[in-house]
Parts: structure tokens; sequence; C-alpha cells
């Protein structure tokens, strides 16, 4: 990066360290900074979409739906997530291929599968073989979403359906009173003083999410606990920058990430829990209402 | 209608077949001198070399790929890349599963590296990498086997006394126990392992599998390979 970075061997304490801070491996583990925050940011509301869906349709009046929505939950909660993360994203992945096998080579006539191997014609390669690596690393990560979202979906459905069996009956019979069907009496009342019951699970869950990132490597994603490591471990003269094994001075920089983002996600959910809280009735919004008072 | 827009998208994904297919490289990244990942984040080592190499002479265009170790064979099985090229041990039981090229290194040696040079490796605690030929080897000597996932871990292992010896190609441990001021020393006997590294590839790839391998015949009569191993493992190891 710097021009006197040219010859490590030559530098000396500071230098030598600013250099070796700045190298292509070291901003690559930046980057997978924003790669994990990009996850969380686009995870969470996918997975709150999945388990919002999830939860109506456990809650439907309609067989078929019922079991559909309670045998989602079901399933993804009784495997094993590094299980899941093994088997669903290959199988998602082959299923997308073998698609566009389909579509784009009808007339293939060797076997797609071949006892343990998978080959669909080189037209129907997603991505392609000759697109650059970047478009890997892009379709890796959107398995990686939507994986993501499908387990912590499962999770947050089953959260969200015991928050909407929470909210005291009468205040749904209330409002069907006023004459409000069905569908006014869920957006109206029922789902606006859900989340208050929902947050606690909410918020567990999303803190497990924070923490769940290092399964992204099991997708090919190179995450941030990756690069600790790869980083970290002893390096020898065949490197430009020869040292000892580092890695704890790198897991405790992640440490202190962890730690950050726990702290900022608390304080935020405490901010929303109180918001939340106000006007309704529970002993929160109760001890609100008295303090106002 | 949904089906619709999804071919849609994965069209439009996949938009762009080249004509001319590009050869992915699997490797693992972390075993240096064979492959690793260099300061700059690419990578790097002996293979690297010999895989731009033979590309070459193969007129093939290769783009390198990296995978953990654990996941290397079914990655390949599965498409996500379509050579192994990753300091892998040419055996009978990867044989069942894996179309090898020729060896592109002789069999080389495996070594027990430890803190003393009396260390009991057929007794007592000796770390290996996952999967590999040498974990096979010591879990059957006797010794208790504690498995890593990457070979830095392995030798970090007897850094710090979890194992009393680290079981490995010889290859990669050379440099570690130079450059480690006398902390490490050889222990117990050196033992010959599988028939030496080659490429790994899908068994139905056998088109591929025959363009690598002339490639290697012809880097071998041509005496570059040799070349190539002197500059990376020192003039002291096997060549053709």
């Amino acid at each position: 990066m710097f021009s006197s970075c040219v010859d490590p061997s030559s530098l000396q304490g500071l230098n030598w360290l600013s250099c070796y801070l700045t190298t292509g491996k070291h901003i690559d583990f930046y980057w997978s900074f924003l790669t994990v925050l990009t996850l969380l940011v686009v995870t969470a509301p996918t997975a709150l979409a999945f388990g919002f869906g999830g939860a109506m349709l456990a809650r439907s009046p309609h067989l078929p739906l019922r079991i559909l929505g309670k045998g989602y939950t079901a399933m993804v909660r009784g495997i094993p997530d590094i299980v899941f993360f093994l088997f669903f994203v290959i199988a998602l992945d082959q299923s997308i291929e073998w698609l566009v096998h389909q579509v784009r080579c009808p007339d293939w006539t060797d076997p797609i599968r071949n006892g343990l191997e998978f080959r669909v014609c080189p037209q129907a390669k997603v991505p392609q073989n000759s697109s650059p690596q970047v478009w890997h690393s892009i379709y890796g990560f959107v398995l990686a979403v939507i994986t993501f979202a499908l387990v912590f979906g499962a999770f947050a459905a089953n959260v969200l359906y015991g928050a909407m069996q929470a909210v005291p009956r009468a205040q749904l019979e209330t409002a069907e009173a006023y004459g409000m069907n069905h569908g006014q009496v869920f957006r109206r009342v029922l789902v606006p003083q859900m989340w208050v019951y929902a947050l606690p699970g909410l918020s567990n869950l999303w803190m497990i999410l924070i923490k769940a990132t290092p399964l992204l490597f099991l997708l090919g994603v190179q995450d941030i606990v990756y690069w600790a490591r790869e980083l970290g471990g002893a390096k020898t003269a065949v490197y430009a920058f020869p040292h000892p094994d580092w890695r704890l001075y790198y897991f405790l920089a992640l440490l202190v990430f962890y730690l950050a983002m726990t702290k900022f996600s608390e304080v935020v959910l405490t901010r929303v829990q109180n918001r939340l809280s106000h006007g309704q009735a529970t002993a929160a919004g109760e001890a609100q209402r008295k303090a106002a008072t | 209608m949904k089906k619709l827009i999804l071919t849609t998208a994965l069209l439009a994904l996949t938009a762009g077949a080249a004509s001319a297919q590009t050869i992915r490289l699997g490797t693992e990244g972390a075993y240096p001198p064979y492959n690793f990942i260099n300061d700059a984040g690419e990578v790097d080592g002996f293979e690297r070399e010999v895989g731009d190499k033979l590309c070459e002479l193969a007129a093939l265009t290769c783009e390198w790929v990296t995978t953990d170790w654990d996941g290397i064979i079914p990655n390949l099985q599965s498409g996500n890349y379509d050579v192994i090229i990753a300091g892998m041990n040419i055996t009978a039981e990867r044989a069942e599963v894996l179309a090898f090229t020729q060896n592109y290194i002789p069999p080389a040696t495996s070594a027990y590296m430890a803190l003393s040079a009396d260390t009991d490796v057929m007794g007592g605690v000796v770390s290996a990498q996952t999967g590999t030929v040498q974990s096979a080897h010591v879990a059957a000597s006797g010794a208790t086997l504690v498995e890593f996932a990457t070979p830095d871990e392995t030798v970090a292992a007897v850094r710090n006394g979890e194992a009393d010896a680290v079981f490995a190609d010889k290859d990669y441990l050379v440099p570690i126990l130079e450059q480690s001021g006398g902390q490490f020393a050889w222990a117990g006997e050196e033992v010959q392992i599988g028939d030496g590294v080659g490429m790994g590839l899908r068994k139905s790839d056998t088109e591929l599998r025959d363009k690598f391998d002339a490639a290697i015949a012809t880097m071998k009569a041509d005496g570059s390979l040799n070349t190539l191993i002197v500059k990376w493992f020192g003039d002291k190891v096997a060549t053709y």
C-alpha cells in the first residue's frame, strides 16, 4: 500500500507494523467485517418475514396451511444448524443448477448424478465457470442469506406464534365487538400488540445470529473468524511478513468487535422495548403509565 | 408465473456463457510451501506455479479457488471447481472417489516434529490434520491422535503442549523447524506414505484428466518440474 512497504524485510518496529496491517490480505480481513454486517442487515429482516409467514400459517384455520407452518418450524428447529448448513446449501445449489440444466441443455445424455458426483452441462453452471470470482462470492453470499433466513425464520416463527397467542383475548374481543372483521382485528389490534411479547425472544435470536456468522465459512464465504485464524497463524519466511502465532491478538480484536456489537444491540433493543411497552396492557406499560402521572 | 420469474432470474444470473470454458482449480491455501495465500491475498506457492504452467501447456484458462480441507472432495464432486491441486497424496482409498493424474511430486516422506528428539511418537499424543494420510497413519500407529482442521493448528498444538508431536509432510515441516530457533526437533522415524502428490478430478472428467496428465509428463520430460521442486522445497528433496 505505501511505497516504503516494497521490501518488508528491511522494516523495523512501527513501520513494519503499519505495512503489515495494510497488506492485501489485511484489507480482505477488513472487508470481511463489512460482509458480516451486510449479512446481518440483510438476514434479520428476511428471517423476520419468514417467521411472520410461518407464524401466520401455523395459526391458519385451514389444516393444510397449519401443517405447513408447524412442519416448517418443527423441521428446521429439530435439525442441528451445522447439518442444515452442510446439507441444505448443497441441495439448493444443485437444484438451481438442475433447473438451469433442464432449460439450457435438453439434449444432454450423460447422467447428471453419477455416484456421488453431480455433473450438469457446462452452460448450466451457476455462476458460469468463466465468470469472475466476485460472482461466485456473491452467489455464495446469497445462498448463505437464504439459508440463514430459513433457519432463523423458523425460530422467529415460533417466537411470533407465541407472541400472537399472548395478546389478551379481551383486546381482540373488544375489536370484534366494534365490528371489525378477521383481517382488521389481525392488522389493527393483534399485530401492533404482539411485538412487545415477541421482543425478548427476537432479541435473543438476534444475538445468536450475530454469533452464528462464522458458519459463513462452511458456505464458502470468508468471514472474520476465517481471516483471524488465517492471519494469526504462525508464518514462516515464505511469507513477506513472518511472525509467530498471533491468533490470540486477532481473536482479541474479534472479541472486542463482538462485545461492541452486543452492547450496541442491547442499547437499541432496550429503547425499542420501552417504546413498544408504551400504552400496553403489560406490567412494563403499566409502570410507564404510573411514572407519567 | 412464479416459475417464469425464477427461470428468468436464473438466466440473467448465468448469462454470458463464454465459449472457452474456464477450469477452476481448488486448493486449500494454508499449506506453505505447497499452497498458501500470500500477503497480497492471492494463492501462491509451489502448486500455484505448477498449476499455472500446466494450464498454459494444456492451453486452458484457469482460475484459483480456495476451500477448507475438510470439504475439498465433496465440493469437487458437487462441481464447485474442477480440479483439486492441494498437496493431496495419491492413495488407493482416495482413488475410489477421485480420478488422479500422475504425480507431480514424487512420493515424499512424512515426519514427526516435537519439542525434543526423544519424544515417544508411538505412545504419546500426536497431532495431524483431519482427513490426511498422516492422520490415518497416526491412528493406526497406536499413538493418541488429535486432529485439527488446518495444518497450522497441528503445529500450534505441539507448541502449546496439547500434543507431544505433529505428524505431517516433511516438506511442510522443514521451514517451520529451521526457523523455530531450536524450539523443534525431529522425533521418531520418517515414514513413506502414498504414491506422491497428484491432481484430483471427478471420475467422469476423463478428457480433462488426460490433458493435465500429458502436461505433467511434458514438465517432467523437460526438467521444468524439477526446477520448481528445487525452488520451493530445496535441493535435498526427491526429484524426477
